[in-house]
């Protein structure tokens, strides 16, 4: 029952990009920016729900790996202006690195100590970028010279089906053997270890895959944009914002995440017209949410459509 | 016949802080063979199980499976060795199926197998098959009942094919006819060459099964033999049912409330998702009256203390002097003088001693307090001592004597005393013996004590009310009980 719900829902999100990917045909550049940003936001929520719908850890930290990969990716094209895809590679290879770094020591501690320690690996690293300003722009940003493409439309395709191979790739793993240990380990570490699964190694490789989609996103997300900035890569704010959509979008179904991403990015625009009154509408309608379907747009979906 | 053992414990000792769990202990069982391994609650049978399994690190002392010495290694590399554990509680996945949920147990530490092997389908298929589980292979645990959840837990620890299985409890919460079932599947596993340790409370529960039996009390081993022989070890009925049982109960007529007691459980039923931990229980309590329920762990004494202070949801009706205390807060029941000292203790260890008997006072006039405060150390003279040290600080025996002293501080009208003497070396139960005996003697105070230690449970009470499995077996004086329920309490 439940399988043949998620196959129907499957093919409805293929039909959905398959028609997104022709909305440069009539949409306007700004549509087109906007989604482009929230596919990206997409797929940084997707990395995060690995972490915390599989693996049961949280990481308040998503904007530590996604600021490494994206700063590492702009600044190197900064000083030394390699191909884009070399940059882009760097930026993802240092995101896998510093996740390494943060969780190697962090997965030892327990419960919300792990939380606390990839916040204070975002507090380090945003005072890493204000004081080393000319290497990394400081607080004004980085500005990066190439850009991927000037083309609204070319990014967009970028950023849609970089999101839909990232989605299916997250999915299928989360739906695979690997996935099942992973969660077993994220709900009762202590069975999954009776049953000879290495806990450890299994949190330390969802970190890793999480860093891998943070970092790669952010790289990508840096030549879209031009340039880098605290505020629009790094700031806890952005980190909030990822996780509300991970979780607004449904915990444990990875594809959930980006409903939620795409949810807040397009509520926000919808309510400028309230001037700085939006975010606070946008976000107490999350909180909403949060309370009465705490299981997200995406387990609403698969709950209805199983029936009684 | 070649006897291998497979499983060898020897010098195998660990420590929490101050308080030695385990001292010293020594079991081996060989292939196809079970051992039962005894003890009340709090003698380290439990502790011992997770430093086979790996779960804890020993201090010292050695695990060898089939010969290797696996102490202080990681669980899941005592797994691999041929150890297989079925935890107490399930707590399968609930967003899978039960099939799904014993293929994970199939599955191997390989961070590479993204698709699954087609074998591990018909593995799991004949696994479900051998416990039982055939019929429900495509449901989610939440939909079935909880003998079906013990049965994915045996499913997920022999998927390994382990030559060592550890059982925790195996027939806590199961009805007599799941029982006879599950038996016959341990005997099975037996039958199939692995070596079985079965933990529980008592000898009569694994009695039918068992080679033979080692029986733990405070982290020791005393005793070892065949489930006869343990039963009729002097020690051990020493450590279940005392020695000499000295009872001084007041006769029921002595209390002025006979037509309406002072708390009253009339038909009380609790249940724990499938489980029913209390099953239409009525009991009553006078005002001044001492009342000891006995019964082991797991009957369901705690649940039924919850159900009073208001932390659960029941059917039935409780009264206090005849009102309902249907629908009032854990917090009004409280302050209304039904005072629970839980068997968790739940002190506040960061604080010291006079702070936390302060907490307890807090609603008292300071002058009042000081008094209470003054009453108590005289009652405990040893917290006097202790006032300034963090009760984390404490023996087991003080932290115990303080959680009552600062139930006592709310000058509590009924007194609900959890397990008092969990895990308590016998001078400190004295000591805990002679206050609870001057509480009777000199104060109006009613106590309902849950025990499972007889010895300490029947000196203090008026009247014994016996709960087993969820139910209210017996109902006597303390003279009687020796008498009618002795020897059924190995």
């Amino acid at each position: 029952m439940r399988s043949l719900s998620t196959a129907r829902v499957l093919l409805i999100l293929l039909c959905v990009i398959a028609l997104a990917s022709f909305l440069p045909l009539w949409a306007s550049g700004y549509i087109l920016g906007l989604l482009t940003l929230a596919y990206y936001f997409g797929v940084f929520a997707m990395a995060w729900d690995l972490l915390f719908g599989f693996a049961g850890e949280v990481n308040f930290g998503p904007t530590f790996l996604i600021g490494v990969g994206a700063y590492t990716a702009g600044i190197l094209d900064n000083l030394y202006q390699p191909p884009i895809w070399l940059c882009i590679g760097a930026g993802t290879a240092a995101a896998v690195t510093g996740g390494l770094v943060l969780a190697l020591p962090a997965l030892r501690l327990r419960g919300p100590y792990f939380g606390l320690v990839t916040l204070v690996a975002v507090l380090i690293l945003q005072n890493f970028i204000i004081v080393d300003a000319h290497l990394t722009g400081g607080e004004i940003g980085l500005t990066v010279p190439d850009v991927i493409s000037i083309s609204d439309s070319v990014n967009y395709e970028i950023a849609l089906w970089f999101m839909a191979i990232s989605g299916a790739i997250l999915f299928s793993l989360s739906r695979s053997p690997v996935g099942l240990i992973l969660q077993a380990s994220g709900q009762d570490a202590m069975q999954a270890g009776a049953l000879g699964f290495n806990v450890t190694k299994h949190k330390l490789t969802a970190f890793v895959i999480s860093a891998f989609f943070s970092g790669l996103a952010g790289s990508l997300m840096v030549f879209y944009l031009g340039s880098a900035s605290v505020g629009t890569f790094i700031d806890i704010t952005v980190g909030v914002q990822i996780i509300i959509a991970a979780v607004l979008g449904g915990r444990r179904t990875i594809l959930g995440a980006v409903l939620g991403a795409v949810f807040l990015v397009a509520m926000s625009e919808a309510l400028r017209p309230l001037g700085d009154l939006s975010n606070f509408v946008v976000f107490t309608m999350a909180l909403i949410v949060i309370l009465i379907y705490p299981n997200g747009f995406f387990g609403l979906l698969t709950r209805s459509k199983e029936g009684a | 016949m070649e006897e291998r053992a497979h499983l060898e414990v020897s010098g195998l000792t660990k420590r929490f802080g101050g308080l030695v769990a385990v001292k010293d202990m020594a079991l081996s069982v060989a292939a196809g063979r079970i051992l039962g391994l005894i003890g009340p609650n709090g003698s380290g049978k439990s502790t011992v199980m997770k430093l086979i399994m790996g779960i804890e690190r020993p201090d010292s002392g050695s695990v060898r499976m089939n010969g290797v010495n696996v102490a202080g290694w990681p669980s899941h590399k005592i797994a691999r060795m041929g150890a297989g554990i079925v935890f107490q509680h399930s707590r399968p996945l609930h967003r899978q199926t039960v099939l799904e949920n014993i293929k994970l147990a199939l599955l191997p530490d390989k961070l590479t197998r993204l698709l699954a092997d087609p074998k591990t389908d018909e593995q799991a298929r004949m696994i479900a098959a051998r416990v039982g589980l055939s019929a429900v292979l495509d449901r989610r645990p939440a939909t079935l009942p909880f003998a079906d959840l013990r049965k994915i837990e045996i499913a997920k620890a022999i998927a390994r094919n382990p030559s060592v299985l550890l059982i925790d409890e195996p027939f806590a919460g199961l009805t007599g006819k799941e029982t006879a079932a599950f038996s016959d599947l341990i005997c099975e596993l037996r039958d199939d060459g692995r070596a079985v340790l079965l933990v529980d409370h008592n000898v009569k529960s694994v009695a039918r099964l068992v080679d033979r039996v080692i029986a733990m009390y405070v982290g020791e081993r005393i005793a070892e033999g065949t489930a006869d022989e343990v039963m009729h070890n002097e020690t051990v009925r020493r450590v279940y049912l005392g020695g000499r049982i000295e009872t001084a109960s007041r006769p029921e007529s002595s209390f002025r409330d006979a037509v309406t007691p002072f708390l009253e459980l009339d038909n009380v039923s609790v249940h724990y998702g499938k489980a029913q931990a209390l099953q239409s229980v009525s009991i009553h309590v006078h005002e001044r009256e001492f009342v000891s329920v006995v019964g082991l762990n797991g009957a369901g004494k705690t649940t039924m203390f919850n159900a009073i202070s208001g932390l659960l949801p029941y059917s039935g009706d409780i009264r206090r002097q005849g009102g309902s205390l249907r629908g009032r807060s854990a917090a009004a029941i409280a302050r209304g003088g039904i005072v629970h000292c839980p068997e968790s203790r739940e002190l506040f260890t960061e604080m010291t001693v006079r702070e936390n008997l302060d907490l307890g006072g807090q609603h008292l006039p300071p002058a009042e307090c000081a008094a209470q405060i003054e009453w108590l150390f005289e009652l405990f003279p040893i917290l006097r001592q202790r006032q300034r040290q963090t009760a984390g600080t404490l023996s087991g025996g003080e932290q115990q004597m303080l959680t009552i002293a600062r139930a006592l501080m709310m000058k509590p009208k009924l007194l609900m005393l959890d397990e008092p003497t969990l895990g308590l070396a016998p001078v400190i139960l004295e000591q805990i013996s002679k206050a609870l005996e001057r509480l009777r003697q000199t104060t109006d105070v009613t106590v309902l004590l849950a025990e499972q230690n007889v010895t300490f449970a029947l000196p203090h009470a008026d009247r014994v009310y016996v709960l087993e499995h969820a139910r209210i077996v017996w109902e006597g004086g303390p003279a009687r009980f020796a008498a009618e329920m002795g020897t059924g309490y190995l």
